[in-house]
């Protein structure tokens, strides 16, 4: 038995927060008392957590490994060890591979991959359509059936409508959810950054916003008809969260997600063409973050999601127009958020729900994991403990994914988890991979 | 130490004006019989021109030899990159044979801006970077005004006619001609002159949007015509060139009637009966030869501005700055 004792836990989910001790056996929490109430055995392994924050392991539901097929970038196996030492010990990948997650093959290799790296929980994301080219329906079931617990073409949105529909519509047999990257990309023809005087001052071609709310708009309506579930990634746009919380006032099976990027920068950082600062959907004005900082904090935004995305250097040592979208999350979404705490954005029970047991809803994973996101009798014992003033530096050294494109390497994080379970098994200590 | 000519954002009011002084006296050399100076003997221009540019390339280069200075053309052609490899390795190819000046035409915007970040050693000079600026034009069309006006132009009002989502002669001279203090007009339909473009955000606030050509022009002092793309039709900016034209062609007729006063610019080469009428581009308010002979003078002063802050070595003048 482990004991995890004279932390504070936060688990909105379940317990709700104090000075609680921990007691794990066999991978899952077989008790959770206040703080000495119950005396640990002498064979009992303690873990001291006093000073420390015990939090549910965090959980991503937008994350790109890259593998099988673009390993240069990611592996699940650095993708993983990446996500623990973020604090994460449940992540979900999606199906933009070499191939595609269009099939149980490909969705059994990943599941094969992420125990043999044995870290974190990997669930793969399966295609929408088939090698997300929009034409064909993916074999929804099949995906379902080999572990997929969701469905998104990501990269590659679907622009036909009819096929949206028809997805919603087989995906409700298995209760399944489509996670939607919402752009138009006629309208965001050959952008690569936000539609503004500034993009106009730089001569970048834009991606207006109205390219990410029309499909936000129609994929709510398709919500409305089939009765489907629909999971909305990465919100960047005021317009886009109105639109969200509209849709959950009327009552309809639609949750969103925000990552830490779209939270803290604007537009502005693109600077003088800095790649490092161009992601998809990208980043927009100070209206859009006030609007996406206030819809998390009300919960219009179930969630924050990493949208981790691996690039090798020369695919950003190029033309802004030619660079390839997105930035590392996995180890800089709570040192993020944490800090959004400290500046009253979010209260920490808020921010703590919207990483773990908030984001596990989104996909319903405790179907797959009863418990998880929580720490209450009988939950996973994946857990986080995190020193939330502890100041490090995110240098190259310390980057376990394979990739080194975020804008904050280099930079002073503030908040780190030192410790990191996942079942059990201690896999992260002293903020170090075991 | 370094100094680059990125653009017109970044530059100071006084650097306009060396700029445009040094460029007069340049003219006066090109009015010599003998029309070479040693002022760059022993130093190196590269002309690194990722796309096809006639104009531009041969003012540099020209600019390069009356400064006795050695000068390489490598076009898109003739480079690497039409091999796969990727502009900043071939850019650092070249920086490593040590030229003192790298000037650069590319389809990308902020292209230059990229070398300047990487390069170490050596002064880039933007000839043109995708849909973003191109600083010597903008200078050039201001040492033109400066000649026929007999003074640098200020508290005139310049209204650019076309497609100026897309120009970057627009950005440098909607940048250059507010900073000296005039007033901007840009004028076209609201697909390629969105009204994003009039915010303070874009380029402050001199600058005004007009869908209308004949409130746009309206007693202008300086119209300067804008080449329009035949490609802009197939991402639906415009429905044909005729119809373009008939709402924005610059004739001597509307002239007459709403700038009768204007002179007339136009970057090159034109589309005549599309964006400009031949009356216009032929006619006596049109100063479209002096630009080209601008061209080269102000070519020139780049030229020698930048080899004379290089060449002084001792003080670090700030990262991506302009001259
Ligand atoms: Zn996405």
């Amino acid at each position: 038995m482990k004991a995890v004792v004279g932390g504070y836990v936060i688990d909105p989910g379940g317990v709700g927060e104090g000075a609680f001790d921990l007691f794990i056996e066999s991978g899952t929490v077989e008790a959770i008392a206040a703080h000495g109430t119950i005396v640990p055995s002498k064979d009992d392994e303690i873990i001291d957590a006093s000073g420390r924050w015990v939090l549910p392991g965090l959980i991503d539901i937008h994350t790109h490994l890259r593998e099988p097929g673009q390993e240069w970038k990611e592996t699940i196996d650095t993708g993983s060890a990446a996500a623990v030492l973020g604090g994460f010990t449940t992540v979900c990948c999606m199906p933009n591979t070499i191939p595609r997650t269009d099939s149980a093959e490909v969705a059994s290799y990943i599941r094969g991959k992420a125990a043999e790296a044995g870290r974190a929980r990997v669930y793969p994301i399966g295609a929408v359509s088939i090698g997300l080219a929009g034409v064909e329906l993916a074999p929804l079931s099949e995906l379902t059936a080999a572990g997929c617990v969701a469905f998104s073409d990501d990269g590659e949105p679907i622009s036909d409508s009819g096929l949206m529909r028809r997805a919603l519509e087989w995906a409700r047999m298995h209760d399944g959810i489509i996670s939607c990257h919402e752009e138009d990309k006629q309208l965001s023809h050959g952008g690569a950054m936000n539609e503004s005087p500034l993009s106009y001052r730089l001569g970048i071609p834009g991606m207006p916003r109205v390219a990410e709310d029309v499909m936000i708009a129609r994929d709510i309506e398709l919500a409305r008809l089939t009765g489907g579930r629909v999971h909305l990634c990465h919100l960047s746009t005021a317009r886009g969260v109105e639109l969200l919380r509209r849709a959950k006032n009327d009552g309809l099976r639609v949750t969103g997600e925000v990552t830490p990027h779209h939270l803290v920068f604007t537009e502005d950082k693109v600077g003088l063409y800095d790649t490092a600062y161009k992601m998809s959907p990208p980043l927009r004005e100070a209206e859009d973050v006030a609007a996406l900082r206030e819809g998390l904090a009300d919960g219009t935004i179930d969630c924050i999601a990493s949208d981790h995305a691996p690039h090798d250097p020369d695919s950003k040592r190029v033309e802004f127009v030619r660079a390839t979208f997105g930035i590392l999350g996995l180890q800089t979404t709570l040192p993020i958020i944490l800090g959004l705490v400290r500046e009253g954005v979010l209260t920490r029970t808020r921010a703590v729900a919207a990483m773990t047991v908030e984001a596990a809803k989104c996909f319903s994973l405790e179907k797959l994991v009863p418990g998880i996101g929580t720490l209450v009798k009988g939950s996973p014992a994946d857990i986080a403990i995190v020193d939330p003033d502890r100041i490090w530096t995110l240098s190259s050294d310390r980057i376990a994914s394979k990739s080194r494109n975020t804008p904050f390497l280099d930079s002073e994080m503030h908040g780190m988890a030192e410790l990191v379970m996942v079942a059990g098994k201690v896999v992260v200590r002293e903020g170090r991979l075991v | 130490m370094r100094a680059h000519l990125l653009g017109i954002e970044g530059m100071r009011v006084e650097d306009i004006h060396t700029l445009l002084t040094n460029a007069m006296t340049m003219h006066e050399v090109s009015e010599r019989v003998i029309k070479k100076v040693p002022t760059l003997r022993g130093r190196t221009v590269i002309n690194l021109f990722m796309e096809p540019s006639t104009r531009t390339r041969t003012s540099f280069e020209l600019a390069g030899k009356r400064l006795s200075a050695d000068v390489v053309n490598i076009s898109e052609s003739a480079s690497s990159t039409k091999k796969g490899e990727s502009l900043l390795d071939t850019a650092i190819t070249l920086a490593s044979m040590s030229p003192d000046i790298l000037v650069v035409r590319h389809q990308a915007s902020g292209a230059p801006h990229l070398l300047a970040r990487y390069l170490s050693s050596t002064c880039v000079v933007n000839a043109g970077d995708g849909t973003h600026e191109h600083p010597s034009q903008a200078l050039l069309d201001c040492l033109t005004l400066m000649r026929h006006f007999g003074e640098i132009p200020t508290g005139k009002t310049v209204a650019i006619v076309g497609d100026v989502a897309h120009s970057r002669v627009a950005r440098s001279n909607i940048l250059a001609l507010s900073l000296l203090g005039n007033k901007v007009r840009l004028v076209g339909p609201p697909t390629l002159v969105p009204s994003d473009l009039a915010h303070p955000r874009c380029f402050g606030n001199r600058v005004t949007v007009h869908h209308s050509l004949g409130e746009g022009l309206k007693g202008a002092d300086v119209v300067m015509c804008l080449r329009l793309q035949r490609e802009r039709m197939t991402r639906f900016f415009i429905p044909s060139l005729e119809e373009y034209a008939r709402h924005y062609g610059v004739s001597e007729k509307v002239l007459r009637i709403h700038a009768p006063e204007a002179v007339v610019l136009h970057p090159g080469p034109m589309n005549r009966g599309v964006e400009i009428d031949s009356d216009v581009a032929d006619g006596e308010r049109s100063l479209v030869t002096l630009q080209v002979q601008s061209g080269l003078a102000m070519r020139m002063a780049i030229l020698v501005t930048l080899a004379a802050i290089r060449g002084a070595g001792t003080s670090e003048s700030s990262e991506g700055g302009a001259i």
